[in-house]
């Protein structure tokens, strides 16, 4: 079991600034995400695109945010369970939480803040109707396990980074591997578009341009693939897997059923106060909130995850008095025995 | 200032007469949030960068629409339920030209 003091659900930019936040209060953090990195939206889908609204960055790339956010919280040592996608959340009699992710991590906390952006992402499936029956019996939509298809026939569908990627590694441990895509351009990096092209002329990857992938055979496992060429009949390709890789969609997912008032697929706060959702402890922010004038922006984030972080203090420590310090006057002690503070000035007499 | 009269069919079929002003760099994507046309996380998902296709529309009318981009073009080559007459709303921007463009919204993917 995980034990912390705020569990954060979503490792976005709102997410990780809570944890510098709550680090100031000497509130210890962990986050939950389902996607295998964090930085969310910032890392999944536009790493490399610009950001021009972060107070004081003129220019920011959204995967260099979400460096620099990891690197103003590491002093506060955040846990990390990623991967993995929030399932269940249990009340304890003291008001507590326990948070158990779709892999069965269990994690204990007096706070919970949900920073779950549009949702966990989850892998967008192809319309093949007995695709479903397929699923870890062949069918893989992400590929956890390379090792798993050592000598194995593989079928690669999509045409982004990810399916040309794949391709190109697995070429190497597979023992064939077919690449489909619906049009002869790929949409990937060119290095990655000009290996796949070499790895074709040697033979180690079979290309299928413009053709689709409209059909599975097998019994209990998959044995092969019915695939469609533009205008002409559908043969079949024998093989042992069948990866479709058409990138991932923010579902809202299991945080649907917590019991939470949701609103426009977003979950309702009280924006006057703290953040807090209709369960005293479960707070949400970022963009995965709801309320009256709410605007989507990270900036909004991380604004409200301040604020959610003095309620949640005062709701861990009902009779501590305290007053918010700027770090300017009282620095930052990190968890890790770091400590930052503005330099001393220096008094000295002039004779 | 102009605004323009559009026709989008939402998800469920059902055709929506909306006006949408030229002036504001709005695009289709933007005109379906701000009248609601579509449940809000399930559209424009990606903020309008083309790299999502949740507010992918079949164009119905015959306007001249502008080219698709190269960025456009490879997002709808990964999309699911594409038709010929597929386009991102969030690449239409709201200009005089396209005054009484028919749309249909892509089923929700």
């Amino acid at each position: 079991m995980i034990t912390t003091d705020i569990l954060i659900i979503g490792a976005g930019p709102t997410g990780l600034f809570t944890v510098f936040e709550a680090g100031l209060l000497k509130l210890k953090c962990h986050l939950i995400d389902a996607l295998p990195q964090p930085g969310g939206q910032c890392s999944e889908i536009y790493p490399k695109k610009p950001i021009y609204d972060i107070p004081a960055y003129p220019e920011i790339l959204a995967g260099d945010l979400t460096t620099k956010l990891l690197e103003q919280t590491k002093q506060f040592e955040p846990g990390f369970t990623l991967g993995e996608r929030a399932e269940t959340i249990d009340k304890q009699e003291d008001g507590t939480f326990i948070v158990t992710t779709n892999k069965g991590t269990k994690h204990h906390a007096k706070i919970v803040a949900i920073a779950g952006g549009l949702g966990s992402f989850e892998p967008r499936k192809p319309k093949i109707d007995n695709l479903e029956s397929f699923e870890d019996k062949g069918v893989e939509y992400i590929i956890k396990e390379p090792e798993l298809y050592r000598n194995k026939k593989v079928v690669i569908s999509g045409g982004g980074d990810s399916a040309l990627d794949w391709a190109i590694f697995l070429s190497d441990v597979a023992s064939e591997v077919t690449l489909i895509h619906r049009r002869n351009e790929f949409r990937g990096a060119l290095d990655s578009v000009e290996k796949v092209q070499e790895l074709k002329n040697l033979g180690k990857i079979r290309l299928i341009t413009p053709a689709e992938v409209k059909g599975i055979l097998g019994k209990d496992k998959v044995t092969g693939v019915a695939v469609e060429k533009k205008g002409e009949d559908a043969f079949i390709i024998d093989t042992d897997h069948f990866i479709p890789l058409f990138g991932l969609s923010p579902k809202l997912g299991p945080i649907g059923n917590w019991g939470l008032e949701i609103e426009k697929n977003a979950i309702k706060v009280n924006n006057a106060l703290d953040y807090q959702t209709n369960i005293p402890g479960i707070y949400a922010i970022g963009d995965v909130n709801t309320y009256p004038g709410k605007l989507k922006l990270i900036l909004c984030g991380f604004h409200e995850a301040t604020l959610m972080c003095q309620s949640a203090y005062k709701r861990i420590f009902p009779d501590k008095k305290y007053v918010m310090k700027y770090t300017t006057v009282g620095g930052v002690d990190g968890f890790d025995g770091t400590r930052k503070e503005a330099p001393k000035a220096v008094v000295k007499a002039i004779e | 200032m102009q605004d323009i009269n559009i026709k989008i069919t939402d998800r469920n079929g059902v055709t929506h007469d909306v006006v949408a002003p030229t002036d504001m760099a709005m695009n289709l994507m933007e005109v379906v949030r701000s009248y609601e046309l579509a449940e809000e996380g399930t559209i424009g998902i990606c903020g309008g960068m083309a790299m999502c296709a949740s507010c992918q529309c079949y164009v119905k009318s015959e306007h001249d629409l502008p080219e698709m981009t190269d960025d456009e073009d490879a997002m709808l080559a990964e999309a699911f339920n594409v038709e010929d007459n597929s386009r991102l709303g969030c690449q239409i921007q709201i200009t005089p030209e396209i005054d009484g463009l028919e749309v249909e919204l892509a089923p929700e993917s």
